[in-house]
């Protein structure tokens, strides 16, 4: 049996808003400014989230993946980054994809159904969303090995979740990563359930971090509510992967607070007693404000103003989606070929006389 | 002028591309050392290099899955699978990501690649070896498929799929690689993707064939034009996109048609054909259009293969039934 710190993994911040003696070193060299943005990141991205599921109940977007409870997981990483690394998201980083450059209303966008909702802007190294599990691991590998190939800086990084671990495209992916020493990073957020499969039933292993020593590259289990261990390990793996060190998987051992979309009920497979204990004990923005205000970093007043800003951004957001202008219906055949096939110019002829009756 | 193999235009058309631009890389299992199973990159890794040439572990899905990273990173991958027949562990990354990724990103982040499969049947290979699962690609949007079946075509068509900014399934056909030699310029040039070629005019019956069915159209047309009976005969080459002018024009003018394709029968590319060409030809057609085709089973171990696999025999019948009608 792994002892309940193997079990967390590496821990910094403890749950009641104090600093373990590694974290002390952790937290010393980091800027001021950065250790306020790591909240701010993690309340704006909740309270977005928040908004995100109450506009699903009111049919203003279709199915949403909520993250709440993985914040800390996700702006933790994704600040580690810089604008020239590549992000491969599953469905459920709006948080990292925000950090990366990606502005709500495109978030929303997606959830809408709009295909305009995967274009990043120009210049953000941002994929869309992959729906597959764990396809866009090797894709990650791929981009991170281009980056080998040409001499280049930027590093590759594949989010995905436990479930994942099961899939051959996570195996593929980090055997190749291993084999050409590739500067990419594999962070799974353990959120322990994939929909309503539990992680014991992915895997016969204690920790998906040990998996790592199978393609002899780095394997790091680390305490996924706690921003400051996550950044600190990220940013590490990073900087291995930059000066030619290879690949690290990162175990960030964490927990959904709600259901797997908004479409299913979390209530049929887990207990309310394991739901109240994450939520209420082990919440990643409690532990984190804790700090920051017992560090004169953060106060009351500060939280109001910021959830106000917060809130009149993401609404803003929501405004601008809805207000977007629908595509024609001959926006289907937009980017299906660089140059559009003669068949595919009759079938969009086909759909212009239709609509002009 | 020399006198090259099919799979020696392929070697000389991937020497072509790896020369003139450094971002192109080979990847897949095989190809290195090795210079392909086939020896389709014969000597490309000694003079490229091995971050050029790349022999990848045994994952088709990680080869595939790897190389669109590669691509939207700003690499070109030529993708090597051994037997078209071993592209399924990598169907998902073909269908779920290469083909959609430009219609996804909105023009952002395509996968500009190409999938090098031998196919088909005819040498005596083992089990799941000889599949011809085209229709599975061609049914995919997004993806372009091509089929060279001489050796000026397999050059052409395989530097204009390495320059086509979409991801490209270049199918080879295994049956052709060594059995026809013909004269291949040495120097660059591109066989368009998306016309077909008029092997042979003719105005009673319209071949329309592919691939290792090429040669085979080509036999049963002599048969026939002993007879009197003159075929015109089509390689169509382009499986999607389809020259569909090419081949409407000549079944008006015949008024007939037979597609000849190895693969099996039901929901194949030849219905497609079939159909494409009633919409469009109907008040033309003399006949009703015939297919001959493999069976709706699985591919059989070789000892069954020429069963399976459609000859001069079943063609010339297709013609006379055809004729008859």
């Amino acid at each position: 049996m792994l002892r309940q710190m193997e079990k967390v993994g590496l821990q910094y911040l403890q749950p009641d808003g104090t600093l373990t003696p590694e974290g002390e070193v952790a937290w010393k060299p980091i800027e001021r400014p950065l250790k306020i943005e790591f909240y701010r990141w993690m309340c704006k991205i909740r309270l977005f989230d928040q908004r995100a599921v109450i506009l699903q109940r009111q049919g203003r977007i279709g199915t949403y993946a909520p993250l709440q409870g993985q914040e800390a997981a996700q702006v933790g990483s994704a600040l580690a980054l810089n604008r020239e690394d590549w992000v491969f998201p599953s469905y459920r980083e709006h948080g990292v994809a925000m950090i990366a450059g990606m502005p709500l209303k495109q978030i929303l966008l997606y959830w809408m159904g709009r295909v305009e909702g995967c274009r990043p802007p120009e210049g953000i190294k941002l994929f869309p969303p992959a729906v597959p599990i764990a396809t866009q691991i090797p894709h990650a590998a791929g981009a991170a090995w281009a980056s080998k190939l040409k001499g280049e800086q930027s590093v590759a990084v594949a989010y995905f979740g436990d479930g994942a671990t099961s899939e051959g495209d996570f195996h593929e992916g980090l055997n190749f990563a291993g084999v050409f020493r590739l500067p990419v990073i594999f962070f799974c957020q353990n959120n322990q359930y994939a929909i309503s499969v539990p992680f014991s039933r992915q895997t016969a292993t204690e920790t998906v971090a040990e998996k790592a020593a199978a393609y002899a590259i780095r394997g790091v289990r680390v305490d996924g509510n706690d921003v400051l261990a996550i950044y600190t390990v990220m940013k590490e793996a990073v900087e291995r992967a930059r000066s030619g060190e290879g690949a690290t998987l990162i175990e960030a051992v964490t927990y959904r607070h709600g259901a797997h979309t908004t479409a299913d009920d979390a209530g049929r497979y887990r207990k309310q007693e394991e739901t109240r204990e994450w939520v209420e004990l082990r919440d990643p923005l409690t532990r984190y404000r804790r700090l920051l205000e017992s560090e004169g970093l953060w106060s009351e007043a500060e939280e109001r103003d910021w959830e106000a800003h917060c809130k009149q951004e993401i609404e803003e957001a929501v405004r601008e989606a809805e207000s977007a202008e629908v595509p024609p219906s001959s926006h289907l055949f937009a980017h299906v070929f660089a140059d559009l096939p003669p068949s595919l110019v009759r079938q969009r002829e086909s759909l212009f006389r239709l609509e002009e009756g | 002028m020399a006198q090259l193999t099919l799979i020696q235009a392929i070697n000389d058309a991937m020497r072509i591309a790896l020369e003139r631009d450094p971002s192109v890389v080979i990847l897949g299992e095989d190809v290195g050392k090795n210079g392909g199973v086939f020896r389709a990159t014969e000597g490309l890794w000694k003079r490229f290099g091995d971050d050029r040439v790349i022999d990848t572990p045994l994952a088709e899905a990680g080869i595939v899955g790897t190389a669109i990273g590669m691509a939207v990173n700003g690499l070109r991958p030529i993708v090597e699978i051994q037997f078209l027949g071993f592209s399924y562990p990598g169907f998902e990354q073909i269908v779920s990501h290469a083909a959609r990724l430009r219609t996804r990103t909105q023009g952002m982040f395509p996968a500009t690649m190409v999938i090098r499969a031998p196919y088909g049947g005819g040498i005596r290979a083992p089990e799941l070896h000889s599949d011809s699962t085209e229709a599975l690609f061609v049914h995919t949007p997004g993806l372009k498929v091509v089929v060279p079946s001489t050796p000026y075509d397999a050059k052409g068509l395989l530097l204009a799929s390495i320059s086509d900014p979409d991801p490209v399934l270049f199918l080879e056909p295994m049956k052709l690689y060594r059995s026809v030699r013909e004269e291949v310029p040495e120097t660059a040039y591109e066989v368009p993707i998306g016309q077909a070629r008029v092997v042979r005019e003719g105005e009673d019956v319209t071949l329309l064939a592919w691939g290792a069915m090429v040669p085979v159209a080509i036999a049963a047309a002599d048969e026939w034009a002993e007879k009197g009976v003159s075929c015109e005969v089509i390689d169509v080459r382009s499986l999607y996109p389809l020259d569909e002018e090419t081949l409407v024009t000549s079944v008006k003018k015949t008024g007939r048609a037979v597609i000849v394709h190895e693969a099996p029968r039901t929901a194949g590319v030849g219905a497609e054909l079939a159909a494409m060409l009633q919409e469009q030809a109907f008040l033309w057609l003399e006949a009703p259009i015939a297919r001959v085709t493999g069976y709706d089973v699985p591919v059989p171990m070789f000892a069954l293969e020429d069963a399976f696999r459609p000859d001069v025999k079943r063609v010339s019948e297709a013609v006379r039934q055809v004729i008859a009608f």
